[in-house]
């Protein structure tokens, strides 16, 4: 069976919040092997979008389809284990955690170990063990962090724990990682070596989605961008498209005197 | 050289660790009862209840980080549920129905016993998942309390536990024949009931202990770590957080429910009064207490907390009278009042405990080094 | 209808009293996050020196119209130096400590008051004086006696006055600055600790009151009185809405409410299966009921999950 081009579509999405209205009618696909950019003013409803997208919230109307499956739960761990993984905006690692401890945690779903594979330790536990062990380690000396059974989440660097958070979704093995702005806080060459991470990441055939402040870090990152105003799509396509679109430099401008 | 010589076979220190603690529990019983007497081996097998108990909550609240203050429940479910098939009190109560008594063998209780209490686990579990931190505390504790009462005034219309009476000549413990309430000859060394309670006990604390220490090193305590850290970040790993919490509560009370049925079988008596609030309470400060997460912590605790008020309780009478000639203040008040400032020094000193799990010891190094 | 009318006036002379008590535990743990376990024991210190007071006033012959007010005064100013010091010595070294911490040493100091109140006024009953002619006054068929109109009456004003100092002086807003972010609050000049002391002696205060209610009401004060109080009242502070003061009064009367309709129509309405011995079971079934269905207690935020 040959997977579908589109990864992830999103129709006629609304969301409300009492009588607030979020999103309203925002129709978008993500396709598979692309990097997606989503930004936006503050207060577009980016996170909102997002926040559906990994089943934080449900949507009050629409549809929304990954991988071929339509989901309207607001059940986390089920987007999860279909192959949406996510990283924070203001990072949210198992702190008290190492951080070999925190990426093995992200192949919870790839694993199958209950409580008699635990007591027992059987083969198959320790096999299944031993590889969550080393896919974790590779992670983590991937996106550079070193002795990281020794280290607790909360002692690392902000970078890292930036970084930390990209691999422990990454053990997911996910179809979609999916960004809240990733580059928040970040210094100029910090951001560099993340765009450069995603990059890579995305050479491996995930599929990338982000929401960014940073728009200099999405427009030359980004194979499309989508703009979000008000709850609305305002503007689709790739970078240089949306650059000149009229509509997204009057949001821009209308929103730039902050 | 001689200190050269391969004199020792091969064993890894591990293997000799574990020899040496089998030893110590050997002789221990023997030791009590030679240095102090009998009853302080009683004394000790009560604490290895204890012990039990505080491992078994350490699922709960050290890995998984739920909260629960109504765990004596399950410890309840487990006693009266030995109590109620293995003594008269069904004969008596309903002599057309059970005219023996059920009189079941301690080793199909047994598991029924930690079913059960497992079952009321998920009971107490599936209605508060929604429920954190605090809340999710008073929950549970009316859940404790519920059994609690319930326990005090199910002997009418339908005599189930006798009310606050309690049930009675329980049976004793009975494994493969042996009843552990009797003296037994073993290689010629003559057991006593309490040391062989104290060896059951120290069976079953091995369990409990290579039970929890498996499990926190496994993909299942790994998600109630990070279930404890972080649910909505857990959740996005693809945890299935309300299974998880459930299977928490599940096996502590799993843990509790047997413990439960060992007490019944060794105090051979069951009432309400053993349920209380407070022993709920107390079982929690030895899991804190101890250092929450880290089973040798857990075992330190509930061994300190089991045995302290017993110290208290021999020690204060003879101390006041060598320094006063006699008896000034309530013994028992000033015991309770000795314990609640140990409570308060210990936390004061040491917040995370006697003992703490290797993260907190290294959480507590990182903070000192940044202030 | 008489039944329901009683039951319905002694729940809310019972609810009054939870309601100042969880007064004390919902500010205690809007400011601070923490479960003050030893408040119910500070009830109980009030109670116990408000009657060692009153009884030591009369035996002097002080008339019992002063003897009450003055006995009160001291049993307030006893417990507001008992909150300060609990807080300095149990929880104030462990603000930064694990969460737990501070519910250990709090269970140390209800253990510690506990007992030093049993040495000090021994495991007895202490009778409270007859003080006034508890006239009883007839409500379509229900009573209500003087110091049930009394307890009501001086509760709903201390709750106001409560509210007035929460909601309309500098202290008040200085304490809902720390309530709602301590650091920031410090920033702005709030001396965080000051506040914090002050909102234990308040609630502390609250507790003296509620306790000298207590043991007028039923006419005794006992060294172990504050547990199973303190429980109830901490009950209903979640009930309400825990750190949140209209929850806790709200809690507090429904509290009352649920216990005593509970007890009086649990028996007829299982048939006589479950007595009135079953109130706690009701009150505790109810609490379960209410935070199944809603998790932050009847006016608590909702803690909406911020991603």
């Amino acid at each position: 069976m040959s997977k579908p081009a589109t990864l992830l579509e999103l129709s006629c999405v609304g969301k409300q919040f009492g009588g607030l209205s979020a999103l309203k009618d925002v129709s978008l696909h993500i396709k598979r092997g692309e990097i997606y950019g989503l930004i936006g003013p503050n207060g577009a409803g980016k996170t909102t979008l997002f926040n559906i997208i990994t089943g934080l919230y449900q949507l009050s109307s629409g549809e929304f389809n990954f991988n071929g499956d339509s989901y309207q739960t607001t059940k986390s761990h089920l987007l999860a284990q279909a192959g949406i993984a996510r990283t924070f905006q203001n990072i949210r690692l198992f702190s008290h955690l190492t951080a070999l401890e925190n990426v093995m945690i992200g192949r919870h779903a790839k694993t199958h170990a209950g409580v008699f594979g635990a007591l027992l330790r059987n083969k198959t536990t320790r096999s299944e063990e031993l590889d969550s062990t080393n896919r974790a380690r590779d992670l983590l000396r991937y996106v550079g962090i070193s002795k990281p059974s020794q280290t607790l989440a909360k002692n690392l660097s902000y970078g890292e724990q930036r970084r930390l958070e990209i691999a422990r979704a990454l053990a997911t093995e996910p179809l979609l990682l999916a960004l809240d702005e990733p580059a928040a806080g970040m210094n100029a060459t910090e951001t560099e070596s993340l765009k450069a991470l995603l990059q890579n990441i995305r050479a491996t055939g995930i599929t990338v989605m982000l929401i960014e402040h940073d728009v200099k870090l999405i427009m030359g990152l980004c194979d499309r961008v989508a703009v979000l105003d008000y709850g609305k799509k305002i503007a689709e396509g790739v970078p240089d498209e949306v650059r000149q679109n009229p509509a997204v430099i009057a949001a821009y401008l209308g929103a730039e005197d902050e | 050289m001689k200190k050269n010589l391969p004199l020792c076979s091969p064993i890894s220190p591990r293997a000799r660790e574990i020899i040496c603690i089998i030893l110590f529990v050997a002789v221990l019983p023997f030791l009590t009862d030679a240095l102090l007497g009998r009853g302080w081996v009683r004394i000790v097998d009560f604490a290895m209840l204890y012990i039990m108990l505080a491992l078994g909550l350490n699922i709960v609240v050290g890995y998984a980080g739920l909260l629960d203050l109504g765990y004596i429940a399950f410890y309840a479910v487990g006693a009266y549920c030995y109590a109620l098939t293995s003594s008269p009190h069904l004969a008596l109560a309903y002599p057309l129905l059970f005219p023996d008594g059920l009189h079941l063998s301690f080793l199909i209780v047994l598991p029924l016993a930690a079913l059960l209490a497992g079952g009321f686990g998920i009971l107490l579990g599936a209605p508060t998942l929604r429920l954190r931190g605090d809340y999710l505390a008073i929950v549970t504790l009316g859940f404790g309390e519920i059994v609690r009462i319930f326990m005090n005034n199910l002997n009418a219309p339908v005599n189930l536990t006798n009310g606050p009476q309690g049930i009675s000549m329980i049976d004793p413990v009975r494994i493969a024949g042996v009843s552990l309430n009797t003296t037994q000859q073993v290689f010629g060394f003559s057991l006593p009931s309490v040391h062989l309670y104290f060896y059951l006990f120290a069976g079953f604390t091995a369990v409990v202990v290579f039970v929890s220490h498996r499990l926190e090193k496994s993909r299942i305590g790994r998600a109630w770590m990070a279930i404890r850290e972080d649910e909505v970040a857990a959740s996005a790993m693809g945890i299935n957080t309300r299974n998880l919490k459930l299977l928490a509560f599940a096996m502590g009370a799993m843990f509790g429910g047997v413990s439960g049925t060992l007490f019944a079988g060794f105090q051979g008596f069951v009432s309400p009064e053993s349920f209380s609030l407070m022993e709920s309470i107390m079982v929690l400060c030895m899991v804190v207490l101890g250092g929450m997460g880290n089973i040798y912590g857990v075992i330190l605790g509930g061994m300190t907390l089991a045995l302290l008020p017993e110290v208290l309780r021999h020690s204060i009478v003879p101390l006041q009278q060598a320094m006063f000639g006699r008896t000034l203040i309530d013994p028992e008040s000033l015991r309770m009042l000795l314990f609640g400032t140990a409570l308060i020094g210990v936390m004061l000193f040491r917040p995370a405990g006697l003992w703490p799990s290797r993260v907190r010891r290294r959480e507590l190094a990182t903070d000192e080094a940044e202030q | 209808m008489d039944i329901f009318l009683q039951q319905i006036i002694n729940g809310l002379v019972q609810g009054s009293v939870y309601a100042l008590v969880a007064l004390g535990y919902t500010m205690v743990y809007g400011i601070l996050g923490l479960i003050n376990f030893a408040h119910g024991e500070v009830v109980m210190a009030g109670a116990m020196l408000a009657l060692s007071a009153l009884t030591a006033l009369i035996s002097w012959g002080v008339a019992p119209l002063l003897a009450l007010p003055v006995s009160l005064i001291l049993a307030m100013a006893g417990c507001m130096l008992l909150g300060f010091g609990i807080e300095r010595i149990a929880y104030r070294p462990l603000r930064h400590a694990p969460r737990l911490a501070p519910l250990i040493t709090a269970i140390g100091v209800s253990i510690v008051l506990q007992n030093l109140a049993m040495m000090i006024w021994g495991r007895d009953y202490h009778a409270f004086p007859q003080l006034i002619k508890n006239q009883p006054h007839y409500v379509g068929g229900a009573i209500i006696n003087d110091i049930q109109i009394i307890i009501v009456i001086m509760a709903v004003v201390i709750m106001a006055g409560l509210m007035i100092v929460v909601h309309r002086t500098s202290l008040g807003r200085a304490m809902r600055a720390v309530a709602e972010n301590q650091h920031a609050a410090q920033l702005m000049g709030v001396d965080v600790n000051r506040v914090i002391s002050i909102t234990f002696m308040l609630g502390s205060a609250l507790a003296a009151v509620a306790g000298l209610m207590v043991s007028a009401n039923y006419g005794l004060a006992h060294y172990y009185m504050g547990f199973l109080l303190g429980l109830k009242a901490f009950t209903a502070a979640v009930l309400g809405g825990i750190g949140n003061l209209r929850g806790a009064m709200l809690g507090g009367l429904l509290l009352g409410l649920i216990e005593s309709l509970g007890a009086g129509y649990i028996g007829p309405l299982t048939n006589g299966f479950m007595g009135s011995q079953y109130q706690d079971v009701f009150a505790f079934f109810v609490l379960i009921a209410v935070l199944v269905f809603r998790p932050s207690g009847l006016l608590g935020e909702r803690l909406a999950e911020r991603a």
